[in-house]
């Protein structure tokens, strides 16, 4: 029977750099996937490439390719699959292009996944009749033929209130929309010869079905055993929170060299999930089952652009020695439309925290929190939402019961967060911290930190888009051609 | 009222939660069948909107894994504008597993008033 290891190096951007590299070192892996992108990083990078074209990836994946040039030097059989292209993936693969060229690896093969991006398509796909009406609250985008009336459109979603001045065209609002692909294009760039495979948007489960399609050769329409690789790449995409990472049975883990994820797929359909030997952590029914449950919504219809799997026909055996077997995976059609991450900008935010200290540090913190806005509201600018938290006295999950029957503390980090339309009305609100500190109460420290920073909000509004309106494309090319 | 001992979710159960968009769930993994079996009859979905009422959630849907000893929670509404636009420090809903893990009941059913 044919076995492949699929691992997980990254499950978000931001996650440990180094974890790729002590991954391949300590377990012989035929992939590594690496996944970075969130609901909404897609935003950031956009706001990226829009300042400078030549960005809009994620930058981390050029360090992690760098610490992999050893191990793809001694290893031919590691393949990786990253959609670390995001914004831009072409950019990201001239990139890494460079970097292995330099290594004296300009003869692997890149392949580079795109089509994802809709934003310079919005126009054609409205004309065509795409409504992109929002999967959770119903409204319909400004703009197309049945939501240009619509009294909220996005700018007007956020805020009711807001006059209707204010509701500009979607068109020039939308930062960005990107169709969630599948494992399609990812196989066609494998079976093209590509060892390195760098996508923009493409679902989080599909980098780990698209090996096992190709590897496999199974048929698109095996359902069965379509979900059981996606369940497989469900299971390993957020790295180590299978492996005992994000666990409330931390203090029995050994997490600072914690073992990222392997996957490990039989041809039969069979599932391992396990990690590299003598790395931290632990893989247990428990590990395993609560990453099964982790962001997901109706278990029995989990959707990928691949299939739609059963998550409650799942069976999980622990078979020792950090194994557990995965089975059971039943799958039914895919559904005929791609998922869509769009978002748009929705004015300005910042937040600001000041530790307040001493018996009356509850009070206290209220009045400074106050004090803030009362200076905004001085100023010309009462605030459109505004949120005072107190950290330290159950600010964590506001209300939950169990934090009343703690006394108050004797410091407590107060932290306050504004957003509004308006950029300068939050800038007034940045100003706001430091003069407490003569002009507050006694008690206060930690503006050290210097003034809160201003950052634009991208809000999201998830949607559909029918896949016959996108088209996947698949580049390959050997490294060395990748950049000019 | 006799006042029997209390379980606290936590000693029968581990849980994680995450973000989609602006609702949250919370996947909730139980130590054992038993545990699953005490989990299923008392930890409804009503109790679990109590819970977390002050957040604002609208709606809570439970859906069971037997096979894997699991409840999954999705609170709608939840996360005050979703990642990107909450104003709480918690933008991803990644504390509320923790806290539905101290919500308490009664061993007995029948002491719980908020059934």
């Amino acid at each position: 029977m044919k076995t492949i290891r699929i691992a997980n190096g990254a499950g978000f951007l931001g996650d440990w750099l180094d974890a790729p590299r002590r991954l391949v070192a300590r377990a012989r892996v035929d992939y590594l996937t690496i996944e970075h992108l969130a609901e909404l990083t897609m935003s950031i990078l956009a706001r990226q490439r829009e300042k400078d074209p030549g960005t809009g990836y994620a930058e981390d994946f050029l360090d992690i390719l760098r610490s992999l040039t050893p191990a793809l030097k001694a290893q031919p059989q590691l393949k990786i699959v990253a959609n670390s292209g995001g914004m831009n993936p072409q950019a990201c693969a001239s990139a890494a292009g460079k970097i292995l060229s330099e290594a004296g690896l300009g003869d692997i093969a890149i392949g580079c996944v795109a089509g994802d991006d809709l934003l310079p398509r919005m126009s054609e796909l409205i004309a065509q009749g795409c409504e992109f009406t929002n999967l959770d609250t119903g409204e319909r985008l400004a703009g197309t033929p049945q939501g240009a009336d619509a009294p909220r459109s996005p700018m007007g979603a956020v805020r009711s209130s807001a006059p209707k001045s204010e509701i500009r065209n979607p068109k020039s609002e939308i930062v960005s929309a990107n169709a969630y692909l599948g494992a399609r294009p990812i196989a066609d760039a494998l079976t093209a010869g590509a060892r390195i495979v760098i996508t923009g948007r493409v679902a989080d489960a599909s980098l780990t079905v698209g090996p096992a399609m190709h590897e496999f050769g199974w048929r698109w329409d095996d359902w069965d055993k379509l979900a059981a690789a996606s369940v497989a790449g469900h299971l390993i995409e957020c790295g180590a929170q299978v492996t005992g990472g994000y666990s409330v049975d931390w203090q029995d883990y050994e997490l600072a060299d914690v073992g990222y994820p392997i996957a490990e797929l039989t041809d039969d359909g069979g599932v391992v999930i396990t990690k590299p030997e003598g790395t931290g952590g632990a893989v247990t029914r428990r590990t395993v089952a609560e990453q099964l449950v982790y962001e997901i919504g109706d278990p029995r219809h989990y959707l990928t652009p691949d299939v739609d799997c059963d998550f409650t026909a799942v069976e999980v055996e622990d078979k020792g020695s950090d194994r557990v077997r995965v089975a059971g995976s039943t799958g039914r059609p895919a559904t005929d439309t791609y998922k869509v991450s769009l978002a748009y900008r929705d004015g300005w935010m910042a937040s600001g925290m000041l530790l307040v200290y001493g018996s009356d540090c509850r009070e206290k913190a209220e009045a400074c929190g106050q004090i803030i806005l009362k200076r905004c509201e001085l100023a010309g600018y009462p605030l459109a939402h505004t949120n005072v938290e107190l950290l330290g006295f159950g600010g964590g999950v506001p209300g939950a019961w169990f934090w009343r029957k703690f006394q108050t503390p004797g410091e407590l980090v107060l932290r306050v967060t504004a957003h509004d339309p308006r950029r300068e009305a939050v800038e007034c609100f940045a100003r706001q911290f430091a003069p407490l500190v003569t002009s507050g109460p006694a008690g206060l420290a930690g503006y050290a930190t210097g003034r809160p920073q201003v950052r634009p909000v991208f809000a999201y509004w998830p949607t559909l888009v029918p896949k016959s309106l996108v088209t996947p494309q698949v580049d390959v090319r050997p490294a060395k051609e990748c950049f000019s | 009222m006799t006042h029997g001992k209390t379980i606290r979710v936590g000693d029968l159960a581990s849980a994680r939660s995450g973000d989609k968009g602006n609702h949250a769930n919370i996947g909730v993994v139980a130590k054992d069948e038993d545990a699953y079996g005490v989990l299923c009859s008392r930890l409804t979905a009503v109790r679990v909107q109590t819970h977390f009422q002050e957040l604002g959630v609208t709606r809570v849907e439970r859906y069971e894994l037997p096979k894997v000893l699991a409840l999954n929670f999705v609170l709608y509404d939840a996360l005050g504008g979703g990642a990107s636009r909450s104003l709480r420090i918690d933008t991803q809903g990644k504390l509320l597993g923790t806290s539905l893990l101290d919500l308490t009941f009664h061993a007995n059913a029948w002491e719980d008033n908020d059934q």
